[in-house]
């Protein structure tokens, strides 16, 4: 089945661009470390899920890409035709010249119903050139206007027009000391939105990867491509073919499982994306790992809420089970999960012994640990790296940025500092306070798990 | 398929910045620009047409560039300055269409710029407008340069700052003012500037106040630092922020040249991210929704960095770091306000150059402890990437801040006025043009007091904790 990508505003434009340069260079890279026929396999699923061969040409990429002002898309299809290796379909975008003026509110009520038909259109096309469609995966930063504005537009009309399709955001959190003023309001209108027409949200924090950035990549000058190449890396070691548990063919349906592993319930979206090891590249042949300490730092990076393998939290400890009141026994700091599942890639991934994950006292009591549990493998490396673990949790991972955004975004709120720009293009006072109340029910669901 | 800016120059002062302007824009995009195709970037300012056919060609929107036309109307009402821009080397760049001028001049009148002259020109001025607007494809921000102090940048520029808000509503309006100073020789530039404050209170998005002052500072320290002999010959010519050098001006340039160019440099870094491509862009109405949380309060101080840049290409962090450093700096600005000990309501940073998001985000961390941000926009920082830098620099930065620093500017000017007024000394000059009352003058005034009580309301919230308002409480 065929994932189809649409990327939107210049962030889900820039990243889109290196998720699928990231993918095709995998997949053609030599260090797979497995047999012939596996890597040919690999090459396939990859292939099927996000590429259309069409004969002699360069694979090209399934994706729709929106952006409200011309420059990054004409970067983006020209770079990626220039690469030799993979292309977009040159007619598969859509651009206007006005931008969206980091205006939520232009974006939403605006550019949204405005180009809604010719957006839609390309996504119709896409979605017919898939043999079997997977479903949507939309790339977009909350904190500008058509990322999050157009975007929450079209994730609505993906609902719409796909009641039964999977629909997976991917959004970016912008750094917490600003890129844009009124990021938090841009934000907080885009969660509670997305929230009601999506199946998840895969969350990265552009302030997290920034540290990758310079504690474990080592980068000097950080730039955003260096940013979204992390970003790609760890998208890809989640979306790269798999075996899903006691499958015998890489899996054909990665959104629908994902979304069956995770999200039992509606309330609780919010996806985090943990990935190790991750290096420079020029490390990597000098490194090795062991299973064994790779899902020791990861379980703990779960329990602890770390965000990298560097500067963990040893102290965290899972709450004792059977005391009698779980929630209030619980220990400071620990991230209490619903559902987590880990990907793993490369040698001897099938000796993994995965049991510290299956640890009852790391869930929530509605699910239980089979369930709430789940492991896809592959022998094929990913992206040069011998061994890679990736995690994706249901948890409270998000909880405390989420509070963060809520916060301050209801302190300039509390001023009504900025709303004239938003009630402009029609968005109301009305409009903020039910997107806050949405917003304030996440977060005290997901407190209290 | 791009974005354009009309250029509205009215006045003296107008047409001078607005001429230095597109000569800087031009020697900008020709360094750029290498295979002379008439681009996007390019687009946003000027026209390409196809003047073989003799007169006035069609636009040609793609392909080899043929002749090259500005996005502008040039507006005065004495022809000495207009004039010369017709016989001097930027003759080409503008066609007879694009001008509105008269002999007499407004006599340092603001009601006979704006009543006398607006009413006589307006249908002239829509005409061309519409023309001018036809040939755009997306319009996005209209820029007006004038001066405050005289009659006809004054009077006549904000009267069509109230023509393009009626035309086009949808389309931002930023305007370069350039303030009069105390010791102003017209002594009616009180009167003229608070009569034009009223209409940019109400008609301007966003204005971007100019004080000649700063602008003589800033000339006058890069002239003792390239006298002084200390960068020898280090310093770059072209990279002066004050230089037309490698423009069409080979003449000897005039004295307020200089000047002049800062305020056309100060345009072009305003634009450059929505010209040119980089890592974080920023169109002008990002500046608008990101700078202005009230909308009368959409007065911002600019500074630029650097004024001029050593020979030298290979800068290390450390002097990066110094640009950021400068552009919190008055030497850099170019209002005489003090943004350090007053409130920031919203800042933004456009970069240009081989600059990335860690240096951006490891200066904020720097600089923030020193400014005062108002306590609902601890954060209230945004920020622009452009990779294309400025003609002779590796690296560029202009700030522009929503600071309550401009109050004691506005009140300064209040005062002037007032001590003219009370007086009512030289009233009779504007009551006798028709369409203009005392009440003019009592409103005009109003809107300026009133203007001051705002940032004053603000000012009081600085200083001292204040709790955090409680969160919506939901039910469980």
């Amino acid at each position: 089945m065929s994932i189809v990508t649409v990327q939107l505003g210049q962030c889900g434009n820039q990243i889109g661009h290196e998720v699928f340069s990231a993918v095709c260079r995998d997949v053609h890279g030599t260090h797979g470390l497995c047999s012939k026929k596996e890597n040919e396999s690999y090459h396939d699923a990859c292939k099927e899920r996000f590429f259309c061969q069409e004969e002699s040409e360069v694979p090209v990429a399934r994706a729709v890409l929106v952006d409200m002002e011309p420059k990054v898309v004409s970067q983006t299809l020209s770079v990626a035709a220039r690469s030799g290796s993979w292309k977009y379909d040159d007619r598969s975008h859509f651009c206007q010249k006005q931008g969206s003026g980091n205006n939520w509110a232009n974006g939403y009520s605006v550019h949204g119903p405005r180009h809604k038909e010719a957006v839609m259109n390309l996504v119709q096309k896409e979605a017919e050139k898939c043999d079997r469609l997977g479903g949507f995966f939309t790339i977009m930063s909350m904190a500008g206007g058509t990322g999050s504005g157009l975007g929450a537009f079209i994730t609505q009309c993906l609902r719409d027009a796909f009641p039964t399709s999977f629909i997976l955001n991917h959004v970016i959190w912008p750094y917490g000391t600003g890129e844009v003023i009124v990021q938090n309001y841009n934000s907080v209108l885009t969660l509670s939105h997305l929230y009601q027409s999506s199946d998840a949200l895969l969350v990265h924090e552009n302030d997290v990867i920034h540290k990758i950035c310079a504690q474990l990549m080592n980068i000097k000058q950080i730039s955003f491509r260096d940013v979204n190449q992390v970003i790609a890396h760890q998208l890809g070691s989640v979306f790269q073919p798999t075996y899903t548990e006691g499958g015998s063919d890489y899996s054909r349906n990665p959104l629908g499982d994902l979304m069956e592993t995770l999200v039992p319930h509606p309330e609780f979206k919010l996806l985090g994306l943990r990935n190790i090891p991750q290096m420079p590249e020029n490390f990597l042949a000098y490194s090795t790992f062991s299973w064994p300490g790779l899902i020791k730092h990861l379980r703990q990076m779960l329990i602890a809420n770390a965000k990298m393998e560097e500067g963990i939290d040893w102290q965290v400890r899972p709450p004792h089970l059977g005391s009698s009141s779980r929630s209030t026994n619980k220990p400071l700091h620990f991230n209490t999960s619903i559902a987590n599942l880990v990907i793993l890639r490369g040698k001897d991934t099938h000796s993994v012994d995965l049991g510290s994950f299956r640890d009852p006292s790391l869930y929530t009591s509605w699910l239980t640990p089979q369930d709430a549990f789940n492991a896809w493998r592959t022998p094929r490396a990913f992206n040069k790296y011998e061994k890679s673990a990736s995690l994706v949790s249901n948890s409270q991972f998000l909880l405390k940025p989420l509070d963060s955004v809520v916060g301050k975004a209801w302190n300039m709120f509390a001023s009504k500092a900025y709303v004239h720009q938003y009630t402009k293009f029609g968005i109301e006072e009305e409009d903020f306070l039910d997107s806050f109340a949405v917003l304030e029910q996440v977060i005290s669901s997901y407190t209290i798990l | 398929l791009t974005r354009i800016y009309p250029l509205f120059a009215v006045g003296q002062c107008g047409n001078q910045v607005g001429c230095r302007f597109w000569d800087l824009a031009l020697r900008e995009h020709a360094a750029v620009n290498k295979k002379g195709v008439y681009d996007e970037a390019l687009s946003s300012f000027f026209r390409n047409v196809d003047t073989r056919s003799g007169g006035d060609g069609a636009d040609i929107c793609k392909g080899k560039i043929c002749s090259l036309k500005a996005r502008a109307l040039l507006i005065d009402m004495e022809e000495g300055v207009v004039n010369e821009i017709l016989q001097g080397p930027l003759r080409d760049v503008f066609d007879s269409k694009q001008l509105i001028t008269d002999v007499s001049g407004s006599g340092n009148n603001w009601a006979v710029g704006h009543k006398l002259y607006g009413c006589q020109y307006r249908e002239s001025i829509v005409e061309k407008l519409r023309k001018a607007a036809e040939h755009c494809d997306c319009l996005q921000c209209f820029f007006i340069i004038h001066s405050m102090g005289g009659g006809t940048g004054s009077g006549l520029g904000t009267f069509v700052l109230n023509l393009l808000e009626d035309e086009f509503p949808e389309v931002y309006r930023f305007v370069t003012s350039v303030y009069p100073s105390g010791e102003d020789d017209v002594i009616t530039s009180p009167y003229n500037s608070v009569l034009a404050m009223k209409e940019l209170n109400e008609h301007a998005d966003c204005v971007l106040p100019i004080e000649n002052e700063s602008l003589f500072d800033i000339v006058n320290k890069i002239h003792q630092m390239i006298n002084s002999g200390k960068l020898g010959s280090t310093v770059k010519p072209k990279s002066l922020v004050t230089s037309s050098a490698g423009g069409a001006r080979a003449v000897q340039e005039k004295p307020f040249d200089a000047m002049n160019n800062i305020i056309a440099n100060l345009l072009l870094n305003l634009t450059s991210s929505a010209r040119f491509e980089g890592s974080l862009n920023m169109d002008l109405n990002e500046i608008s929704m990101n700078l202005v949380p009230f909308p009368r309060l959409h007065y911002l101080v600019s500074s630029l960095t650097p004024l001029y840049t050593l020979a030298d290409v290979n800068v290390p962090s450390r002097r990066l770091d110094q640009m950021f450093s400068d552009a919190f700096s008055r030497d850099h600005q170019l209002i005489q306000a003090d943004p350090k000990h007053n409130l920031y309501l919203a800042c933004a940073l456009l970069v240009r150059g081989n600059v990335q998001v860690s240096d951006l985000r490891r200066n904020i961390e720097r600089l923030k402890p020193s400014l005062h941000f108002i306590s609902w926009n601890q954060e209230g920082w945004k920020t622009s990437l452009c990779s294309v830098p400025p003609v002779g620099h590796s690296h560029s930065l202009l700030a522009l801040a929503n600071n309550t620093c401009v109050k004691p500017t506005f009140m300064e000017l209040k005062d002037r006025f007032m001590k003219l007024y009370k007086k009512k000394a030289h009233l009779h000059h504007y009551l006798h043009i028709e369409g203009m009352e005392q009440s003019c003058f009592s409103e005009a005034i109003a809107s300026l007091s009133d203007l001051i009580e705002e940032y004053n309301e603000l000012d009081a919230t600085k200083g001292g904790p204040r709790a955090d308002p409680p969160r919506l409480k939901i039910a469980v």
